[in-house]
């Protein structure tokens, strides 16, 4: 096990920091996270009751669009530099490589927006037990974002204009997600049980999980074939 | 892990690339001590062929065996000994020369010293140039970190894909110097050049129509 713990970190380290070198690209979908969220108010209504009942709404569709955003330069930058051929040429497993690079691109794009949330959850007037399950609701869902979106990168990596095909690939995995974790808050805001609801994320992520990087390394083969 | 002798052979391979046949039934082997100069014209298939040695695409029809066993079967086997060098050099320009290194040996659960690296630099004609990041050096520069990556690895089979593009008459005689000791060594390696490669013995070559 040491040994395959080897090549996995080494490349983690290696994204965090090629994003950390890359500062200004990183704050791009955070900052589009926070314009989406802010513009609410202004554009709706500032009217408290309305403002509260759309919150969990208008952070969790921000973060899905961001999400999807930052998506694209999972694999873009190494398939194009020769990296992902060195990779799949790595005698080990490419779906633990790939466990490493959605997790460096987690890190650096779910984990922001997770610790910006509560700033946002409050600006709309979010009830505080709502704030919590909405940190746990982004907690288990961006990863899940991440990993379903690292399948539909690797089948497209391979095409200059892959963004449209993309998002057409990806979104309808998205919306169970998104389903599951607004209900999720609005539930934990009128004072309902959201234990159903968070179990059912967690059972996705976890099938997420397995099959993703999986899915994803046989993806990205063929792509580079 | 290692079986018999070290020896590639391709068998019946059959290569089809948008519609067209690039080649088929190609049988060789490539045995320690050899250099395999695949020659063509453009688009003939010699990167092609490559790439399906390296595993890398599967071929359309037969198979490619590595110390007599199949190379898909046998992976991890196969890919322990083996560094790939293609047309893109797989280097980050935001990374130093030493991190870009040290990550792509990582992929082969390899790690050096430093003072293996300085010595492999120094061969290259890279000496003292560990933390420059790999976008300030040149086009030739770049393809000598790859070339320290040969040296640093332990693979016993060389593939590389025109490895004297960018290079000086100088970085040509490193290459050859460094594929001369590889094979004293008991390694093999195949490569595609449009070069003569001044090889003192060992060389052979396979001509794609």
């Amino acid at each position: 096990m040491r040994q395959m713990a080897s090549p996995f970190l080494a490349l983690l380290k290696r994204d965090l920091l090629l994003a950390f070198r890359h500062r200004g690209e990183l704050a791009n979908p955070l900052l589009f996270f926070l314009i989406v969220v802010t513009l609410y108010p202004l554009g709706v209504s500032p009217e408290e009751a309305l403002l509260r009942k759309i919150a969990p709404g208008v952070i969790w569709i921000a973060a899905l669009l961001a999400a999807l955003y930052s998506l694209e330069n999972m694999f873009r930058s190494d398939f194009d530099d020769g990296s992902l051929e060195q990779m799949a040429l790595s005698p080990y497993p490419l779906s633990l490589l790939v466990v490493a690079k959605v997790l460096a691109h987690w890190l650096v794009s779910g984990l922001p927006m997770l610790l910006l949330a509560p700033v946002l959850a409050l600006f709309l007037s979010m009830p505080g037990p709502a704030l919590a399950v909405l940190e746990l609701t982004l907690l288990i869902g961006t990863p899940l974002l991440s990993l379903i979106g690292s399948i539909g990168v690797a089948l497209t990596v391979g095409l200059r204009r892959g963004g449209i095909l993309l998002t057409l690939l990806v979104l309808p995995l998205y919306i169970p997600v998104l389903i599951f974790a607004t209900n999720a808050v609005s539930a934990a805001a009128a004072g309902m049980p959201v234990a159903g609801q968070l179990y059912f994320l967690a059972a996705m992520l976890v099938l997420a999980l397995t099959l993703a990087p999986l899915a994803t390394a046989a993806a990205l083969r063929i792509s580079l074939s | 892990m290692n079986g018999p002798e070290p020896t590639l052979q391709a068998r019946g391979l059959e290569c089809v690339r948008s519609d067209s046949l690039l080649f088929s039934d190609l049988n060789f082997s490539v045995r320690a001590g050899q250099v395999l100069q695949i020659e063509g014209p453009n688009g003939s298939g010699k990167t092609s062929l490559l790439r399906i040695l390296a595993g890398l695409t599967p071929p359309n029809d037969g198979e490619v065996l590595w110390r007599g066993e199949n190379i898909v079967r046998r992976r991890f086997a196969f890919l322990s000994e083996v560094a790939y060098l293609g047309h893109q050099l797989g280097l980050k320009a935001e990374l130093s020369v030493e991190e870009n290194l040290r990550l792509s040996l990582a992929l082969s659960g390899l790690s050096f010293s430093p003072v293996r690296l300085s010595e492999a630099l120094q061969t290259v004609g890279l000496m003292g140039r560990e933390d420059t990041p790999a976008r300030a050096l040149s086009a030739g520069q770049r393809q000598r970190i790859t070339l320290a990556r040969l040296i640093l690895s332990t693979a016993t089979l060389w593939i590389l894909d025109e490895p004297f593009t960018a290079l000086d008459s100088s970085g040509v005689s490193l290459v050859e110097m460094l594929l001369e000791a590889h094979l004293n060594h008991g390694g093999l390696a195949v490569l595609t050049s449009h070069q003569t490669v001044r090889l003192y013995g060992g060389l052979i070559k396979l001509a794609l129509a």
